[in-house]
């Protein structure tokens, strides 16, 4: 016969979000307009991202997606709303509308650009390393003598890197620069410097552009890897369908600078405005 | 009886491992590469994880003569199972990682395996998608637990689980309950189940006992003497019998390291840091290890490429020299110092092998040219023969006797007999007891306590064997000499831009015909070069000066080869083998018949003097599972060259 085993799985370390989306928010967006002269981006977008979710926004070419995303992490300032973070349970919210993108990527916020940003002709490795850059401490004096702390620190930022390195898989690529490395696993490192700087949000901008299936596949594993062992509530931008409804539990629709729809998938993809907005108006 | 080292009583594996954690319990046992960090793991603590899983194991019932599947890249957790059921006095049988649903199916089922160790996510989800068809196994245990955390299959069960039930209660009971299991272990015990390449049909799994792989070790030992300072990296599949035949009998019996490699794209790298002395692999990676030589030297500046040219030459002369048994000249041995230290010292330092005393190749042929350049290299790379049912190996070259054509002579203990037929036979007591469930296959390989390989063969004057090829590939050609297709093959694959090939020839056939793929990185970068556009393999398989390359050194090969051998035509294949579809198995041996039945049209194709190409149909299957069907023509290329002026 054989015995049970003992109880060793433990709950992860956020839980997993409840389908109503009572948790307590992470993200709180409201009335949030950007305009770029005469062309309104975004039009009084509102939006509750709850803690552990994986909160995918889509929308046709032109919707805004892009420009909400630059609006949270700081690239953009919006004329007017408010982007509410809760930090730290219990403290009060942090606008970061009123922040810098440094400041924004200190509170736990990292993302990933559509258009991969990474230093091309540094190795793997360092690009990495600069993602901890918000996290170091040393200055110029002691980084110049390296001993004691500040040796103690890279190690400790090494690490942490390590541990990035591993669970995205990619140990070969280590001292490779980045330049010299395929499409695909541009996108990972990519990946990886975003998650390197230990986020509590990750915001990733079309994770899986020009991906071919199995390189989607891999990503999508990660995204859920990541949500689920690492406990960090994802905001997404993807055009692929079926990677949306089965990574996502909640989704916002974009169109026109506006939200049309917001939900759990299977509602989202039922909506009639979402499917006008994706397949047109019928005529008469 | 094989006499054993310094008259020592043989004993088990996992006697072995108690052994060498008390003798040397702070030696390292085993290391594994984490956070970027060569990790040690000592015999002690080898030791100490084996007992607990061992005890973990019979704590979930499991008993003697039960049996264990594996599944998984090689790890330190593979060994440590492994060894924790022979300690238990059950049978450890690996499954190679890359096995589709349905072969790990077939192979767990018909060991009538309890409990299945697996690796991670990947295996758990093919596992468990072939659960109906495996009412046997009562536990799933898993060593990554990495994606994992929402899984609430009640098969499965974490690896450190299984350790820590076997951790539980009184710890010096626990060391005496293990130790009095493994005392209990006798050498006639089965101690693992091997599963055969299956080059001829369904893999059958041979019963290895511990005298077999113990025997084996120590007679390589008395050829070999190994020391417990050295290290392997341990980058082949641990389900073949030549992993296991290193990682697990030499490792234990002399005691050195084994690293397992970070991850399988990292193992040129780590390959470099370990520096093995030890290191046994089949052709293939040997083959590759020169194409990717020739493919750097070409892109590397005019001098680099001289100089190592020139270096090559003397090599390659000290190495045919000694292969003769001639002294080297003075002026010879002085230009291959040099040789040495301009450019092969870098060289080897480069592949990792500077520190290599071993080098083995074993379980196919190796073509002479890929022997002539690794010894040229400085490389002291020997053929082995053997198979998963003598234990990995039966023969093997001895250091300074090695011919190109040969595979060696015996080990120490083993009969070699040539059958009138010319089959090879050996004896000795690293054969196999038989096949698992399968009487009818251990009647045919076994009689009399000879071992009936199926490959044909001869012994040399001075004992040497020679192994010709499979007893039923060889070839008759039209003017009645007999001829092995892969002494072609090997000889058409030293090219970097041939990945495989598959030579046709005797019997019904008029002439010799070959099926060959292209290497998709080094054709591919050749045609980069020469500003020559294509998008797919297919379509860069089928483009003239692709066909014009191959067909020069089919040219060049022909030049050397008796008329009636001489390759006619031969055509590019539109896609790379594949071990998934069942053109290769899984150790990436060729599988003649199932491709010459699946590409009938193209062989007949050949043998059509009409024709210069054959449309050809193939249907694939996506990733999402649609299907589509993709047609192309495959041309088929005529050799020109001296084949009319023959004798």
């Amino acid at each position: 016969m054989m015995r049970s085993p003992p109880s060793t799985l433990q709950e992860p370390a956020i839980a997993t979000p409840r389908p109503d989306g009572a948790a307590p928010p992470l993200l709180e967006v409201t009335g949030l307009s950007l305009r770029f002269g005469g062309v309104q981006a975004l039009d009084d977008v509102s939006l509750t991202v709850g803690r552990g979710n994986i909160f995918a926004i889509i929308g046709p070419n032109g919707a805004g997606k892009t420009s909400l995303l630059n609006s949270l992490s700081g690239l953009y300032r919006p004329q007017s709303g408010s982007i509410r973070y809760h930090a730290h349970d219990g403290n009060d919210p942090v606008d970061l509308l009123r922040l810098r993108p440094h400041r924004i990527a200190r509170l736990g916020i990292a993302r990933s650009f559509q258009n991969i940003e990474l230093f091309r002709h540094m190795t793997v490795l360092d690009n990495l390393m600069l993602g901890r850059h918000v996290h170091m401490r040393g200055g110029v004096l002691s980084c110049a003598f390296y001993w004691g702390a500040q040796q103690r620190e890279e190690i400790a930022h090494r690490r942490a890197v390590e541990g990035v390195i591993d669970f995205l898989e990619i140990e070969a690529l280590r001292h490779r620069p980045v330049g010299t490395l395929a499409y695909g696993l541009q996108k990972r490192v990519e990946l990886a410097r975003a998650l390197a700087l230990e986020p509590r949000l990750l915001l990733l901008d079309e994770p899986m552009a020009g991906m071919n299936a199995e390189e989607k596949e891999d990503m999508a594993r990660f995204v859920l890897d990541i949500h689920e062992e690492r406990g960090v509530t994802v905001v997404l931008i993807e055009h692929d369908m079926g990677v949306v409804m089965d990574l996502s539990n909640r989704i916002a629709v974009l169109d026109f600078g506006r939200v049309i729809a917001e939900g759990p998938p299977e509602e989202v993809a039922r909506d009639p405005d979402v499917i006008a907005a994706y397949l047109g108006q019928p005529h008469g | 009886m094989a006499s054993h080292a310094e008259g020592q009583e043989p004993v088990t594996l996992p006697q072995l491992l108690l052994r060498n954690a008390e003798q040397r319990p702070l030696a390292v046992a085993l290391r594994e590469k984490e956070y970027g960090i060569w990790q040690p793991i000592t015999w002690r603590q080898y030791g100490e994880r084996v007992q607990a899983f061992a005890l973990g194991l019979r704590r979930m019932g499991l008993r003697a003569g039960d049996k264990v599947a594996i599944l998984g890249d090689n790890r330190p957790e593979w060994l440590i199972a492994e060894l924790a059921a022979q300690s238990i006095g059950a049978v450890s049988m690996g499954v190679y990682q890359d096995s589709v649903a349905e072969e790990v199916r077939y192979l767990v089922d018909w060991a009538d395996a309890r409990v299945l160790v697996v690796e991670d996510q990947e295996q758990v989800d093919k596992v468990l998608e072939i659960r109906a068809g495996l009412p046997k196994v009562e536990r799933v245990v898993y060593y990554e637990p990495r994606g994992l955390r929402s899984y609430r299959h009640e098969l499965l069960m974490p690896f450190e689980a299984v350790e820590e039930l076997g951790r539980e209660g009184d710890a010096a009971g626990n060391t005496r309950e293990h130790a009095e299991a493994v005392a209990a272990t006798r050498l006639d015990d089965v101690a693992i189940f091997s599963t055969t390449s299956g080059t001829t049909g369904k893999p059958k799994l041979a019963m290895l006992t511990h005298r077999n792989l113990v025997t084996m070790g120590h007679s390589l030992q008395q050829v070999d003497p190994m020391e417990p300072e050295d290290d392997l990296l341990s980058m082949l599949p641990l389900a073949w019998i030549g992993e296991q035949m290193t990682a697990v009998s030499c490792a234990l019996l002399v005691g050195f390291a084994v690293n397992f490699p970070e991850r399988p794209e990292t193992v040129q790298d780590n390959l470099r840091e370990i520096g093995p002395q030890v290191m046994f692999s089949p052709p293939r990676i040997w083959e590759n290890l020169v194409s990717q030589v020739q493919v750097r030297i070409e892109d590397s500046t005019w001098l680099k490429r001289r100089v190592f040219e020139w270096s090559l030459r003397a090599g390659f002369e000290l190495a045919d020299a000694r292969r003769h048994s001639r002294g080297p000249s003075r002026s010879l041995r002085a230009r291959q110092r040099l040789a040495e230290w301009l450019c092969f010292l870098w060289l080897r330092d480069q592949l990792g092998l500077r520190r290599l005393r071993c080098a083995y190749t074993g379980g196919a042929a190796l073509g002479p040219d890929v022997f002539r350049f690794f010894h040229a290299l400085g490389v002291n790379l020997k053929q082995i023969y053997g198979q998963t049912e003598v234990s990995g190996i039966s023969v093997v070259q001895r250091d300074g006797d090695v011919q190109y054509h040969t595979v060696g002579v015996p080990l120490p203990g083993t009969d070699l007999r040539i059958a009138d037929d010319g089959e090879i036979l050996a004896r000795s007591p690293a054969v196999f007891v038989g096949y698992y469930r399968n009487e009818e296959a251990t009647a045919e390989a076994l009689h009399d306590g000879w071992l009936h390989s199926g490959d044909a063969g001869y012994l040399e004057e001075d004992g040497h064997l020679v192994v010709v090829d499979r007893k039923q590939d060889v070839m008759t050609l039209h003017d009645g000499t007999r001829f092995s297709p892969q002494f072609l093959e090997n000889k058409l694959k030293f090219s970097q831009h041939v990945r495989e090939a598959v030579v046709f020839g005797g019997g019904a056939y008029p002439f010799v015909s070959a099926l060959v793929t292209i290497d998709f990185g080094n054709v591919g970068k050749w045609a980069e070069k020469r500003q020559i556009a294509y998008t797919t393999f297919t379509d860069l398989s089928q483009q003239r000066s692709v066909c014009e390359l191959i067909g020069a050194h089919v040219e060049r090969i022909n030049q050397d080869l008796p008329a009636a051998a001489r390759i006619q035509r031969f055509l590019l294949l539109h896609k790379e083998l594949d071990a998934d579809d069942a053109e290769l198995t899984r150790t990436r041996k060729v599988r003649r018949q199932a491709i010459a039945g699946r590409y009938r049209e193209l062989v007949e194709g050949l043998y059509d003097p009409q024709r210069d190409s054959v449309a050809i149909e193939n249907e694939i299957t996506y990733q999402d599972g649609t299907k589509a069907v993709l047609r192309t023509d495959v041309r088929i290329v005529v050799v020109s060259g001296p084949r009319r002026n023959d004798a």
